[in-house]
């Protein structure tokens, strides 16, 4: 049985969209230096985080699952990151 | 003055995980006021764990847990895996005694943590969902409420119990930031099965359930393990990797994911499944040594948030130690507001409640097992030696037998192990679990 890809994943899960405020900032230049760009791409079980051509670090916030591990391997200053807003963001069915 | 005059409520909980959720239904059931506060649109929405809950501490808190909580199974079967790529040793335990009384269940926290904030309810308190604390208000060195949006509340105790990322203990000074060997992540799905597949394909009978527990080729070389648990009509399948080794060996978290489901050993328990939820979730891997300051003026720290989580090799604690932590916490807070006082130097009757309880005990217990743990060798080479002796004594290839402890001596030796390394593995082993 092959696994699903991590979008065909999200899409099962439930997630209440902030439209109006995203709750991840990558500092593009810290992250390159850092290499904490790579290593978000990597990490994150979600895939919010992809390297463009460009070596920048794009993120698809709306698809973040909570678990604050690019927070904890990210280099000083390439990341701000909080929970979202109250009431948003994926919210459990299963848990 | 060590207490406001009029706050809103006397204690704010942030949180309704385990921990939040206990400590705000002791405090409501001792007549206190009580707000708890939870960010996900319903208590339940934002918390994810493995799944399997050690359950006497809870069983104490509420009685009728047993009957009328929703949990899925009672764990009566404990099977300890090595996995290899093509081989696999494993320990079955299982034991009818661990059905009566109820020691483990596996649970599903979107649906266990709604009825806790349903007791906590039943019991007094006001539960405001979809309300996310930004910070804790302070009057010098000491928490007077939370603010949330341009909402202020005020109480004489705040209980931060907002889970292992911990922003409210991290700003009031209390947690730094953790090195990388002390958190690992935690990647799950739930899948979905007819209940009597389920209960074929693992040897179960009614509401039995089973807990795998995986170490080997199942993380690619990765420090940390794999997890299979039955729920009734579903498995939580899953890794949990160390951040340190992740990083530093470069792999892709969800490579090592889609290895474990799809290893030949593992995929067979998954066949014909469909996937309800993906998830994940930070794990605090530290043990005692991320426990840190928990006290302070107006606020202590419960649960994950106060980093109270044990691997011991065989058991991964996390929600029993919530469920303690936030029982000591809610008899500490109780006594501070009678006395009036709960400035940080009475408020710290919580920290010597919690090491008099089982989880400061075994947290001080299995203080030098996330350094055994960390040794690589756990994860590869045992596995592969177990396999190889076994393999000398089951592959009868019509050449002369030897005895088994040739086979182990030859095994050995082809092995990057060494015996000195055995023995004092065994040993470390024996003195850190």
């Amino acid at each position: 049985m092959k696994p699903l890809s991590v979008p065909e994943r999200l899409t099962k899960d439930r997630f209440l969209l902030d439209e109006e405020q995203c709750h991840i900032e990558v500092d593009q230049e810290i992250a390159k230096a850092t290499g904490t760009g790579k290593l978000l791409v990597a990490c994150c079980p979600a895939h919010v985080y992809a390297e463009e051509a460009d070596g920048t670090i794009s993120v698809e916030y709306a698809a973040c699952l909570e678990c604050g591990t690019c927070l904890a391997i990210a280099a000083p200053g390439a990341l701000k990151w909080h929970y979202p807003r109250g009431g948003f963001g994926v919210q459990f069915r299963e848990g | 003055m060590t207490q406001a005059a009029e706050p809103d409520f006397e204690v704010i909980v942030i949180g309704a995980g385990i921990a939040g959720c206990v400590a705000a239904y002791q405090l409501a059931r001792q007549g206190r006021s009580v707000l708890l506060i939870e960010r996900g649109e319903a208590p339940g929405s934002k918390n994810l764990s493995g799944g399997v809950l050690y359950s006497r501490g809870i069983q104490q808190v509420f009685p009728d847990f047993r009957d009328e909580a929703p949990v899925e199974r009672r764990i009566t079967r404990n099977y300890i895996n090595f996995l290899n790529a093509d081989s696999s040793v494993a320990i079955d335990y299982k034991d009818a005694r661990l059905a009566d009384p109820v020691n483990a269940v596996t649970v599903l926290r979107a649906k266990l943590d709604a009825w806790l904030s349903e007791k906590c309810e039943e019991a007094g308190a006001m539960i405001m969902p979809g309300v996310r604390v930004d910070r804790v208000l302070t009057e010098g060195p000491r928490v007077v409420g939370v603010q949330a949006g341009d909402d202020e509340l005020r109480a004489h105790v705040v209980v931060a119990a907002d889970g292992v990322n911990s922003f409210i203990a991290k700003e009031a000074g209390l947690r730094q930031k953790e090195p990388l060997n002390h958190l690992a992540v935690g990647v799950k799905s739930v899948i979905s099965l007819p209940r009597e597949t389920i209960e074929q394909r693992f040897n179960l009978t009614g509401d039995e359930g089973a807990a795998l527990a995986v170490v080997g080729d199942c993380t690619q070389g990765v420090g940390g393990g794999g997890f299979l648990y039955t729920n009734l009509d579903s498995l939580s399948v899953g890794i949990v990797v160390r951040l340190d080794d992740l990083t530093a060996k470069q792999k892709v978290v969800t490579d090592i994911f889609d290895h474990f489901l799809q290893h030949q050993f593992i995929a067979p328990y998954l066949e014909g499944g469909e996937l309800l939820e993906y998830g994940c979730h930070l794990v605090a891997e530290g043990g005692l040594h991320m426990v840190g300051e928990i006290v302070m003026d107006g606020m202590v720290v419960v649960g994950d948030a106060a980093g109270l989580t044990l691997n011991t090799g065989l058991t991964v604690r996390g929600m029993d130690l919530a469920v303690g932590s936030a029982v000591a916490a809610a008899e500490a807070i109780g006594d501070a507001l009678d006395r009036k006082d709960t400035s940080k130097a009475v408020l710290a009757r919580y920290r010597d409640k919690l090491f008099a309880s089982y989880v400061g005990q075994d947290m001080k217990t299995y203080a030098k097992a996330p350094h055994f743990l960390e040794a690589e060798r756990m994860y590869k080479q045992y596995g592969e030696l177990l396999a190889n002796v076994l393999y000398g004594a089951f592959s009868l290839d019509t050449q002369p037998r030897q005895h088994l402890l040739k086979v182990a001596r030859k095994s050995l030796a082809r092995s990057p192990l060494r015996m000195g390394q055995l023995v004092r593995d065994g040993i470390a082993g024996a003195r850190a679990l």
